[in-house]
C-alpha cells in the first residue's frame, strides 16, 4: 500500500522499553497527527519513521517498501523541525537546494525546483539572503520548502509551529492545511498542541506513555475518547469527571455521585450491565445544560472569555465546569438547574480508565 | 559616577604603561648605538635613531664570519616559515576533522579517545621529550624540518581537537538530522555545514597554533638539529653566544624581528580572535 506502515515497532534504550508493539497504518494522502504530551514518543516515533532512530523491533514501510534498514536519504522522506534547522551559512538558495546537490542533481534543474517552490511559497525575494536575516515565519516557510522540494512520498513535521507567536501560527496552520490539500502528500506531523491536531489532521493518533491510545478522526477523538487519558488530554477547558453509579427512576436515568443526582437527558439507553457498578462519568463543559427542570448548581465563579463563557459549578458534591453563551448573566452564589446531554456524555471504568459508551 | 570613569582609565592607563615600558625599551634601544647604550640611561630617548643594529640581527655581521654564516636570522626565518605553515595546517585541519567526528558521529569509544587527548594536553611537553625522540629517529626524521614538524602536529592536534570537539557539540541536533535527511554523509556534512559554521574558532585555532609554534624553543632545539633551526633558537645563539662586547641594540632588534610575525598575526585577527573566543564560550 502507498503511504506508511509500522508493524510491531518497538523502540528501547539501554535495555529500557520505551514504545512497545506500535501499529500504525497511514493511507496514502492522509495528514496523521501524532498528538501526546511531552515525553510521550511521539518524536521519537516520527524520528524512527524518519530514519534518524534505529528501531529495536518491528519494521517500517513507507510506500510498500520496507525502509527499516535504510538511511534517512534513501526513504523518500523530508522533514521539517522545530527550529527549523537551517544551514546558517548557506543562502535560502542553497539551503533549499542542499538536499538535491547531495543527491547528485545537475545544477540547472536544482535551480529550476528551487525557483518553482519558492514561488510556490512566496519566498523568491528571499532566496538569496541568509537564514539570519529572516523572520521566524519566513525560515519556517524556507524549512517547508526545503522539504516540499524534494517532492517526498511523505513529509514529516516535528512540532513547526511551536516557535511562532499565536497570530502567525494561526496563519501558518491555514496554509499547511491548504498546502496538504493542493499537493495531497501523506503527512505525519507531531504536536503537543490539540488545536493543531483538530484543525489540521485527517487522523489523529493520541500518545501516552509510550502507547497508541486512540487512533481515530479528530471528530471522533473529541466526541468518543477511547479512555480517560484521552478524554482529558483533548478538549479545553477539560472534560469534567465525576465517580458515581448510574441509577434508573422511572423512565428518567440519572448519575448518582452519592451526594446528589444528575439527572441525564437524551441517555442512549445504555446497556443494563452498566447500571448500579461504580464507574466515571465524563461530561465536557457543553455537555452540561442549563435546565431550570434539573438538580440545582450553585455558581462558584463565572469565566468569560469572549465568544463563550465558562461557568465553575458546585453540584451533587462535586464541581464541574458548563460553557454557555456571553449573553447570561452568572451571579457567585446563586442557584442554578442544570442537567447532563445523556446522548453526548461518555463513561468509563473506575480501574481501567477505558470507555463503557462507544459511538 | 565621573570620578569611577576616572580611576578605571587611570588603571587601565597604569597597566597599559607597565606592559608596554619594556617593548618601549626594546625598541627605543634597538635604534641606539652602543656608546649611546653604554654611557646614557636605558629610559633616555635615542639621539641619533639608526637601524644599523635591525639590519645586522637580520643580515649578520658578515665581516666577523663565525663559520660559513655570517650569523643574521633571515635564514631561520625562512626555517621557521618553512615549520610553520606545515605544521599549522596540518595541526588545525586534522584538529577540526577529528574534532568533528568527536563531536557529531556516535563512534565507540569516543569519550575514552577523547579524555586520552585531555590527557595528553595537560602533559608537560617534557615529560613526553625523550620517548619522543626515540619515536621520530625511528621513523628517520630526526634532526629535520618534516621531525620538527610531525612534532609540533602530535603536540598541536590534542589542542585543536578540544577546540573544534567543544565548538561542534554545541551545534544543535536538529541540524544535523537535517542533513542527515538531505543525505549529507561524513564529509559533505562537514565540508558543506560544519566547517563553514566554525570560521571564528578556525580563526583562533590558526592563530593559537600560529603562536605556539611560532615561539616555541625547546621543540626546535630538540628536534631541528642543525638545519632545522627555528628563529627561536637562532636567536637564542645569537644572543647568546657572542664574543667580546655585548650588543644589546642587536639584540633587542633580533628579539624585537622574532616577535614581529606573531604581533603582526594578533593584530591583522584581532577581531576574528576576540569573536571566536566568545563564539567558544558562549553556547548557542
Amino acid at each position: 500500500m502507498n503511504g506508511v506502515e509500522l508493524r510491531n515497532v518497538t523502540k528501547a534504550y539501554a535495555g529500557l522499553t520505551v514504545m512497545e508493539n506500535i501499529n500504525l497504518e497511514i493511507a496514502d494522502g492522509d495528514f496523521l497527527v501524532l498528538l501526546g504530551p511531552s515525553g510521550c514518543g511521539k518524536s521519537t516515533l516520527l524520528n524512527m519513521i524518519a530514519g534518524l532512530e534505529p528501531v529495536t523491533g518491528g519494521s517500517i514501510d513507507i510506500n510498500g517498501r520496507d525502509v527499516t534498514e535504510l538511511e534517512p536519504d534513501e526513504r523518500d522522506i523530508a522533514m521539517v523541525f522545530q527550529s527549523y534547522a537551517l544551514y546558517p551559512t548557506m543562502s535560502v538558495r542553497k539551503n533549499i537546494g542542499f538536499g538535491l546537490k547531495m543527491a547528485g542533481m545537475p545544477k540547472a534543474e536544482i535551480e529550476e525546483r528551487v525557483t518553482e517552490v519558492a514561488e510556490l511559497l512566496q519566498i523568491t525575494p528571499l532566496l538569496d539572503r541568509k537564514p539570519s536575516q529572516l523572520s521566524g515565519g519566513q525560515q519556517q516557510r524556507v524549512a517547508i520548502g526545503r522539504a516540499l522540494v524534494r517532492e517526498p512520498a511523505v513529509f514529516l513535521f516535528d512540532e513547526p509551529l511551536s516557535n511562532l507567536d499565536a497570530k502567525l501560527r494561526a496563519d501558518m496552520r491555514i496554509e499547511l492545511k491548504r498546502l496538504h490539500e493542493r499537493l495531497g502528500r501523506t503527512i505525519v506531523y507531531v504536536t503537543h498542541d490539540q488545536i493543531e491536531a483538530m484543525t489540521l489532521a485527517t487522523k489523529v493518533v493520541v500518545l501516552d506513555r509510550g502507547s497508541i491510545q486512540q487512533a481515530d478522526s479528530p471528530e471522533n477523538v473529541y466526541r468518543r475518547p477511547a479512555n480517560r487519558f484521552v478524554a482529558s488530554f483533548v478538549g479545553a477547558p477539560t472534560m469534567n469527571f465525576i465517580d458515581g453509579v448510574l441509577v434508573r427512576e422511572g423512565d428518567h436515568v440519572f448519575f448518582d455521585t452519592g451526594k446528589g443526582k444528575l439527572p441525564l437527558i437524551g441517555a442512549p439507553a445504555p446497556t443494563d450491565d452498566l447500571f448500579g457498578r461504580p464507574v466515571t462519568l465524563g461530561a465536557r463543559p457543553e455537555h452540561v445544560l442549563f435546565d431550570d427542570a434539573g438538580i440545582s448548581a450553585r455558581v462558584v465563579l463565572a469565566e468569560p472569555t469572549g465568544p463563550d463563557q465558562y461557568v465553575r459549578l458546585a453540584v451533587a458534591g462535586e464541581e464541574m465546569t458548563a460553557r454557555s453563551g456571553p449573553e447570561q448573566a452568572f451571579m457567585s452564589g446563586s442557584d442554578i438547574g442544570i442537567v447532563i446531554d445523556g446522548g453526548r456524555m461518555s463513561l468509563f471504568d473506575r480501574q481501567s480508565g477505558d470507555a463503557l459508551l462507544r459511538g | 559616577m565621573r570620578y569611577n570613569r576616572l580611576a578605571l582609565y587611570g588603571l587601565l592607563g597604569l597597566a597599559a604603561i607597565m606592559i608596554m615600558a619594556p617593548v618601549f625599551i626594546m625598541i627605543s634601544t634597538s635604534v641606539k648605538s652602543m656608546d649611546e647604550i653604554r654611557d646614557g640611561s636605558i629610559f633616555t630617548l635615542p639621539a641619533d635613531p639608526s637601524f644599523a643594529a635591525w639590519s645586522k640581527a637580520w643580515l649578520g655581521d658578515c665581516s666577523q664570519t663565525l663559520g660559513e654564516k655570517c650569523g643574521g636570522l633571515s635564514s631561520s626565518f625562512m626555517t621557521s616559515v618553512q615549520i610553520v605553515i606545515p605544521a599549522l595546517i596540518l595541526s588545525v585541519g586534522l584538529g577540526a576533522v577529528t574534532g568533528y567526528s568527536l563531536a557529531v558521529w556516535k563512534m565507540k569509544g569516543a569519550n575514552l579517545m577523547f579524555a586520552a587527548l585531555l590527557v595528553g594536553m595537560f602533559i608537560p611537553p617534557q615529560v613526553t621529550l625523550y620517548p619522543l625522540i626515540i619515536m621520530i629517529r625511528e621513523l628517520g626524521i630526526f634532526g629535520s624540518i618534516p621531525g620538527l614538524i610531525l612534532v609540533h602536529v602530535i603536540w598541536g592536534v590534542a589542542f585543536t581537537t578540544m577546540m573544534f570537539r567543544n565548538f561542534f557539540k554545541t551545534v544543535p541536533q536538529d541540524l544535523l538530522k537535517a542533513a542527515r535527511i538531505d543525505g549529507a554523509g561524513f564529509w559533505a556534512l562537514f565540508w558543506h555545514v560544519m566547517l563553514p559554521l566554525s570560521l571564528p574558532i578556525l580563526g583562533v585555532a590558526m592563530i593559537l597554533q600560529f603562536t605556539y609554534i611560532w615561539n616555541d624553543f625547546l621543540l626546535g632545539l630538540t628536534f631541528g638539529g642543525r638545519s632545522g633551526q627555528p628563529m627561536t633558537v637562532a636567536l637564542n645563539n645569537l644572543v647568546g653566544s657572542q664574543f667580546g662586547e655585548k650588543e644589546y641594540n642587536v639584540d633587542m632588534a633580533a628579539t624585537m624581528l622574532t616577535a614581529l610575525p606573531t604581533l603582526a598575526v594578533y593584530l591583522l585577527s584581532g577581531r576574528l580572535f576576540v569573536r571566536g573566543i566568545a563564539a567558544g564560550a558562549v553556547k548557542g
